[in-house]
């Protein structure tokens, strides 16, 4: 780009202090990546490309109307200032046909914030080498994405924020023969060749595993231990609308009757929007700052997550949600089970490794339906016996999390997204492996 | 229309360039979505984005660079880096494409009536502030919502073959939706929305059915808060197109995509539980299934002249007579497996590849009225709207869920049910097909949101289907 996301981002906000002015009020949000993908399939390279894109959300207020536009920047201050004209004079023309929105909250405090972690990222040669080195003759497959991530807000009430962050994610698999896989992640801001191997090396010693004769199972009712990717993948569920001011409002939320007081999570169950230490921006893409959010406390609900439209239309405070009010930086709290103890407790039934596709049975009930996918095994005694085929899970997050939960982990995994739709994601969650006394397996 | 033509024809000739092949996919692309919530209007939301991505192939080896500076020297520098990155990645590259033939074809594609008049901005609101006030008042009735999406794209292909490609596309997508609470339960039904969007103008609105129908969807909603939970058993299952297209999409469409056969995507969006010596022979479902690629139909979403990669786009049969006959696969899949495919290379936007993806993906219409489907059916369910989905990465173990479920007794239509769902293994699920509905029972469906890839991609695709009826299925209810 011709400028730094941040001088690109700077120049966009003086033009608009220059050029909207009270009444008219303004929010600006920026996002910006230089990002580099690496496919691999059978550990070479399937298709590599790099990706430079910036956008900037617009929404000009004025009259008690508020409209919103976003447009993808050039990286040309020019033709960038262009464009913001453009826009501004479209959303000019705009409000004066839409109704004044009985809604409409906006941030008026002057708030500051900047964090720039700009450390070197790894060199691109030297990671294919590695990765070439490490999986030798592993059937590999995968995605390697690196690069900055910007992103920046600005309000005409003087509020300003930047979060920019430079780092990898190498998200792979390694398939046996038998087409079992171990799936596994490696990222961080700065690529150790000894970490990455010892990631190889945990996933390798699984993938021996794999290649024991297949067990399949029948429908029925097992005990389990779900590792904490197992994990995200219910939390993420549990994101869809779960902790959302509206969507508990408008009884579209799978916790609805738990924070209607009709049903509670076990007391293991402690569950934060940890913003602190996370990731993300200390900042919403609405103009709030934002802090930590106690969600669960002892299995009950607490706080929900509510952005500037729900705070005003469901008379709550505005916590920095963003617009769809999902967790960024969800966190579970450990237990006290130690992760070496874990089969011993587990005694007979299921390790699952991670699970997939999960959607709702029946919403208002909690009841989620999945698939076991990549290291799945059985266990007896404390030994693990052979990989499982795939099964199906149909079970309420009231029975998982609630009355056959029987244990957490003390040590917890920090999970990094890979979502890369539209961008890379700057969201985690920091989870521990659960043991339930009780899964549901239906297919 | 267009507008970008001769400036970028002109940039592209002045592109330089050491590699044996190049190209520049062009993609400008504005959206607006519009809603109404209990009828109240929410702010309007707009999108205006445009990029290009530059490819390039050097010694058979290739490389993307994607930008959104369209001058002349951020077009060269994106080319510039594509090019360094294919000569770095040369020494592990997967794939060697220099005998891959590439695409010189020159043609237009318009979606139909491109050039009429969509309502202006205040005019939408009004039509959904209208529908959001036709929802009846009553107590149980505790969140609704119409919208209005519109999106269109243009897209110009060059390459340095001579290719020059242009497509210009108006995608419209309607919705409504109704919640209905009784104090601990609540049941939502709705229409259009995920379930429903085609090419075209303000004839999309109306081929929705979105005029008239806030009372409508409000009663059914209404009707599932009163109904008992679907029972549990083995029957037979009539699926109305709305849902018949997610269960095309997921155990037909996304099994037969040639790239997860070939195990790129079996990182993240799966594998597939059919293999490339399938094709041919394999028995997918009952002698009454057959199954197109159809690019020709003009309204449905993913109706092109040619894909991403310049291949031209012809109606296939996948399926025919229950026999699977040919992969969703394009150009470059083609080429890795040497069997025939599709024209169905395709990427979300200018930031993306192109890959392997479903676009129009129907089912053809068979010889039975609703009716005769319906009197076919001894002990029966007929689902329509779906509202979940889950299948294995394999693309083979699956539970789907839809909104309305009414049970069939004897032949006749008996009584509304709440949460129907039914699983099943695509393996065997097709072969127990046992009627298809006429023309009659056929509707032009799609949906905006199929997501795959990595990096990942969300694309907009197309399912035409009639009613079908799948025999002995095990279908179930909710927990309350």
């Amino acid at each position: 780009m011709a400028a730094s996301p941040l001088h690109n981002f700077q120049d966009l906000v003086a033009w608009l202090r220059d050029n909207v002015r009270a009444p008219e009020q303004f929010t600006l949000s920026y996002s910006a990546e230089q990002s580099q993908f690496i496919r691999f399939n059978h550990a070479r390279v399937r298709q590599a490309g790099d990706v430079q894109q910036a956008g900037a959300s617009l929404k000009l207020i004025a009259d008690g109307r508020q409209a919103d536009l976003h447009l993808t920047l050039s990286g040309e201050p020019a033709l960038d200032r262009e464009r913001l004209h453009q826009a501004l004079a479209e959303l000019r023309q705009i409000l004066p046909l839409i109704p004044a929105d009985p809604y409409l909250l906006l941030n008026d405090s002057a708030w500051h914030s900047h964090q720039v972690q700009d450390g070197p990222l790894p060199d691109t040669a030297r990671v294919l080498e590695q990765i070439e080195h490490g999986a030798g003759a592993l059937d590999l497959v995968g995605i390697y994405a690196a690069g900055p991530i910007s992103r920046g807000f600005a309000s005409s009430f003087g509020a300003s924020g930047w979060h920019q962050a430079n780092s990898f994610n190498f998200d792979f698999s390694l398939f046996h023969a038998n087409g079992q896989a171990v799936k596994a992640n490696y990222a961080g801001q700065v690529w150790d060749n000894a970490a990455f191997a010892r990631r190889l090396a945990q996933a390798r010693e699984q993938l021996e595993y794999l290649g024991r004769p297949l067990k399949t199972l029948a429908p029925g009712q097992y005990r389990a231990y779900l590792a904490p990717a197992a994990m995200d993948e219910i939390m993420g569920m549990l994101c869809w609308g779960g902790f959302s001011a509206q969507a508990i409002a408008s009884k579209d939320s799978p916790l609805q009757r738990l924070y209607a007081g009709d049903a509670a999570l076990s007391p293991l169950v402690n569950i934060t929007e940890q913003v602190s230490g996370s990731l993300s921006p200390a900042f919403s893409g609405e103009g709030y700052p934002r802090s930590d959010v106690q969600l669960m406390d002892a299995g009950q609900a607490r706080e929900q997550l509510t952005n500037a439209r729900s705070a005003a239309e469901f008379e709550q405070v505005a916590n920095g949600a963003e617009a769809h009010e999902w967790p960024s930086a969800l966190s579970l709290a450990a237990g006290e089970l130690a992760l070496d103890e874990v089969l011993a407790r587990l005694g007979t039934g299921l390790y699952i490794s991670n699970l997939w596709y999960l959607n709702y049975s029946d919403l208002p009930a909690a009841r989620m339906t999945g698939l076991t996918r990549f290291a799945t095994f059985w266990v007896e005694d404390g030994q693990i016996q052979a990989p499982v085929s795939t099964m199906r899970f149909d079970d309420s997050v009231y029975s998982l999390l609630g009355s056959q939960l029987e244990a957490l982990t003390t040590e917890r995994e920090l999970i990094l997204s890979t979502s890369t739709y539209g961008q890379r994601q700057t969201s985690s969650s920091h989870l521990p492996g659960a043991l339930v006394k009780r899964l549901t397996l239906t297919l | 229309m267009f507008d970008f033509t001769a400036p970028l024809r002109q940039r592209f000739t002045g592109l330089n360039s050491g590699a044996e092949f190049f190209s520049l996919r062009y993609v400008q692309e504005a959206h607006q979505h519009l809603s109404v919530r209990k009828n109240i209007a929410e702010p309007p939301s707009l999108t205006r984005d445009q990029g290009a991505m530059l490819t390039v192939r050097v010694n058979g080896v290739e490389a993307y660079a994607a930008t959104a500076d369209l001058s002349q020297a951020g077009l060269q520098r994106a080319l510039d880096q594509a090019e360094a990155l294919a000569r770095q990645i040369a020494r592990h590259a997967l794939l060697d494409l220099r005998e891959q033939p590439v695409s010189s074809a020159r043609a237009d594609y318009c979606s139909p009536n491109l050039n009429s008049t969509f309502p202006a901005l205040a005019d939408c609101y009004e039509l959904l502030a209208r529908e959001s006030a036709s929802v009846p008042g009553d107590s149980r009735l505790v969140n609704w919502q119409a919208s209005l999406g519109l999106s269109t794209v243009e897209q110009i292909y060059l390459n340095s073959a001579g290719a020059e490609l242009r497509q210009a596309q108006r995608f419209v997508f309607p919705g409504m939706s109704v919640t209905a609470f009784d104090g601990s339960d609540s049941q939502s039904r709705s229409l259009g929305r995920e379930n429903f969007g085609q090419q075209g103008g303000v004839d999309v609105i109306e081929r929705c059915g979105l005029l008239g129908a806030g009372a409508q969807v409000a009663d059914q909603a209404l009707q599932l808060l009163l109904a008992p939970n679907t029972p549990s058993g083995v029957r037979d299952l009539l699926l109305m197109p709305d849902q018949m297209m997610l269960q095309i999409h997921e155990s037909i469409g996304h099994p037969l995509e040639m790239d997860r056969i070939l195990g790129d995507e079996r990182n993240y969006a799966g594998t597939s539980f059919i293999k490339a010596q399938d094709f041919g022979h394999l028995q997918y479902g009952s002698a009454l299934l057959n199954v197109t690629f159809d690019p020709a139909i003009p309204e449905e979403l993913a109706s092109y002249a040619h894909d991403d990669d310049g291949t031209p786009a012809h109606k296939q049969f996948l399926i025919r007579e229950g026999v699977l006959v040919r992969p969703l696969g394009g150009a470059l899949s083609q080429f890795r497996s040497g069997l025939d495919g599709v024209a169905n290379s395709r990427a979300c936007g200018w930031n993306r590849a192109p890959i392997d993806r479903m676009a129009n993906l129907n089912i053809e219409p068979g010889d039975k009225s609703l009716a005769q489907l319906i009197g076919g059916i001894e002990h029966g369910i007929l689902m329509r709207t779906n509202r979940s989905w889950s299948i294995d990465d394999a693309r083979n173990k699956f539970q789907f869920g839809c909104e309305w479920g009414q049970l069939i007794e004897h032949g006749e239509l008996k009584g509304v049910v709440k949460n129907p769902n039914y699983r099943g293994i695509s393996a065997g699920f097709w072969r127990n097909l046992s009627a298809v509905g006429d023309a009659s029972t056929f509707q032009v469906l799609g949906t905006p949101n199929c997501g795959k890839g990595e990096p990942n991609q969300v694309v907009r695709v197309g399912h035409a289907s009639p009613a079908c009826v799948f025999s002995q299925i095990d279908v179930f209810g909710g927990d309350a």
